[in-house]
């Protein structure tokens, strides 16, 4: 049940920088992310895609500039606020940062007995619809180490959704597989997207990953340590006039 | 998906001809279905037929479904009244879907002479895979004697320091209270005899033979052992020794030889160290029975002898090797995953402990039939 009307803002970033030992990794930043859509930010290694979505979801500490997330300032909020908002989030890791100790239903269930009430029969089940969901059914008992890296991904988003958050964050998920595993895992966003009204805020440098699943994208640089483009990659293939951007788009080597 | 601002969730249940109502109201999400999971369960007990009735839902998540579908499997069928089509419809199609997947079967487990036998084998191979790898760890030090250049001395000396020097502190602190201790608790009955000036003896002997180099061990192996075990391990989950193996490069020559070097050698210095710090003690015990430090020392010179010193610290020595051994053979024998690392570091304390002291046992033996 959306909680208001589809294409508004969910997210809002106003001229966020980073900086660390005062090194700026980007500066300038600002976009929306809109609700039920698939958002990518993308660009090049070590141009800060990674940094961006951590300073989204809080885990760092904007130098300046501002994170709303859900109508809420995520750097600003504390203690409960703070817990509540995070809870309608989920986090899929760029290594699946699965617990290797418990098996990927005990994982998924993880969130669901920190945050809810449920009784132990009603947890177990809810993993099972979210491992469903991501086709892991018969995986269940089985351990992190046991599976592959696209298992181990798919494992990842299951225990994002474990709480059913209006918003899912990827860090590269294609990174690391094969192109048909990459595909699958495009379709199930894609799927997840469509039958959840789920946003996604996607980090990737997938060429082929962005465009099947990104609705919108903005792409950071590492030499502009900003962003450089902002919309459709699929008009921004076709149409943008920044070198950097038709090379990323081209494949070809910057001259 | 579940509204923030909705009502909580509320349910009401009737007689609806043969049949039970159970009728839903507010947000059946996860903290609303946690609230009626047992009295919804309770209310349709034994209801044939079940009319799950959802028109006063505002909200519906994975766990309110959940909640709806396990109703359903219990009542064997239910009729479903008042969904809206859309996304809440949607919803808990999916989620029956996901729910129907075949389940994978857990591992019959397996019955008590099983559970033994297993843990009998294992054992088992765990000790024929130390026996492998000494045999490996002497085909490396052979080819090492050989070509002595291939033994990368810069690693000796990291281990060195980090297994002896800085473990000077620890090791003199231990040794000092156990020989204030040692001789503390002998002078009680001593004294009854009149015979605390034989304390020095008594000490004395029991820490250069035993309780000296086995001190030492003790701490080689929690601090050393362990960070053996522990950086080889963390380097196998990393494949960085199936790297070196690529290279061509023999990892018991380029990882665990300086280390078992490095243990070997330091060892002795420990148990040294140990001993020296342990007499100090036990001086300090006498000074204030009243014994001058002349005196204790008159009693050590004449009483205990050169080689309870030498077999001692060569009784150090081979505990290290030990050590070493136990410590390397548990980082390279290392599974997989995070809990890896961590199974290994327990596995080379226990097993470090466990074969100093039957390696002991050995050297009691060895040393009486010698006549030491």
């Amino acid at each position: 049940m959306a909680e208001s009307k589809a294409g508004e803002a969910v997210i809002r970033v106003r001229d966020l920088a980073a900086r660390f030992d005062g090194r700026t990794i980007f500066e300038h930043v600002s976009f929306e992310v809109r609700r039920g859509e698939v958002f990518v930010i993308l660009g090049g290694s070590g141009c800060g895609k990674s940094t961006l979505l951590k300073h989204m979801i809080g885990l760092y500490p904007p130098a300046e500039g501002s994170i709303e997330v859900l109508g809420e300032r995520m750097d600003r909020l504390e203690g409960a606020a703070r817990t509540a908002l995070l809870r309608r989030i989920g986090v899929m890791w760029q290594s699946g940062a699965l617990f290797g100790s418990s098996t990927l239903a005990e994982n998924v269930e993880v969130p669901i007995e920190e945050h809810t009430d449920l009784p132990p029969e009603a947890r177990a089940l809810v993993a099972r619809v979210k491992l469903g969901l991501v086709g892991l059914s018969d995986a269940a008992g089985r351990l992190p180490a046991e599976i592959s890296g696209g298992m181990a991904k798919r494992a990842g988003i299951a225990r994002a959704m474990a709480l059913d958050p209006p918003i899912l964050f990827l860090d590269e998920p294609s990174a690391g597989l094969d192109p048909i595993t990459s595909a699958g895992l495009d379709a199930l966003i894609r799927q997840i997207a469509r039958d959840l009204g789920t946003t996604f805020v996607v980090v990737t440098h997938e060429l082929q990953s962005i465009l099947a699943i990104g609705d919108r994208c903005i792409m950071l640089d590492k030499e502009a340590k900003g962003m450089i483009a902002e919309g459709d990659p699929r008009r921004l293939r076709e149409e943008s006039d920044n070198p950097v951007v038709r090379a990323f788009f081209r494949r070809e080597v910057l001259e | 998906m579940s509204g923030s601002t909705a009502s909580p969730a509320r349910l009401e249940s009737d007689r609806d001809g043969a049949g039970r109502r159970l009728a839903f109201h507010g947000a059946l999400d996860a903290a609303g279905a946690a609230r009626l999971w047992s009295e919804a369960q309770r209310a349709a007990r034994g209801a044939r037929p079940l009319i799950l009735d959802l028109a006063g839902l505002t909200a519906l998540d994975t766990a309110g479904a959940v909640l709806l579908l396990r109703l359903e499997r219990e009542a064997g069928r239910a009729e479903w009244r008042g969904l809206p089509q859309g996304p809440l419809q949607a919803l808990v199609e999916r989620t029956r879907t996901a729910l129907d997947q075949p389940q994978p079967k857990p591992a019959p487990a397996l019955p008590f002479l099983g559970r033994v036998g297993e843990a009998a084998w294992d054992w088992g191979q765990g000790m024929l895979r130390q026996v492998i790898f000494f045999g490996e760890a002497l085909v490396g030090t052979a080819g090492t004697l050989r070509r002595p250049w291939r033994l990368r001395l810069s690693e000796v000396l990291r281990h060195l320091d980090e297994a002896g020097l800085r473990a000077f502190g620890l090791t003199a602190l231990l040794g000092f209270l156990i020989g204030l201790i040692l001789a503390f608790q002998s002078s009680i009955p001593m004294r009854q005899f009149g015979a605390e000036i034989f304390i020095p003896n008594l000490v004395g002997i029991s820490l250069l033979r035993e309780l000296g180099p086995l001190m030492a061990a003790v701490i080689l192996s929690g601090r050393t052992g362990s960070a053996y075990a522990a950086e080889l391990g963390t380097m196998t989950v990393n494949e960085e020794i199936d790297a070196l193996r690529i290279m061509g490069i023999d990892p018991i020559a380029w990882l665990v030889l300086p280390r078992l070097l490095a243990a070997m050698l330091v060892m002795p210095v420990l148990a040294l160290v140990m001993n020296l710090s342990g007499l100090l003690g036990m001086g300090t015990v006498m000074a204030t029975l009243g014994f001058p430090p002349v005196a204790v020392i008159n009693q050590l010179q004449n009483w205990v002898r050169l080689k309870d010193l030498i077999g001692g610290l060569s009784k150090a020595a081979l505990f290290g090797l030990a050590i070493g051994l136990v410590g390397c053979r548990a980082g390279l024998g290392a599974g997989r995953g995070p809990r890896a690392v961590g199974d290994a570091a327990t596995a080379a304390v226990v097993g470090g402990i466990i074969s100093i002291v039957l390696l002991d046992g050995v050297c009691a033996i060895l040393f009486f039939r010698l006549g030491w």
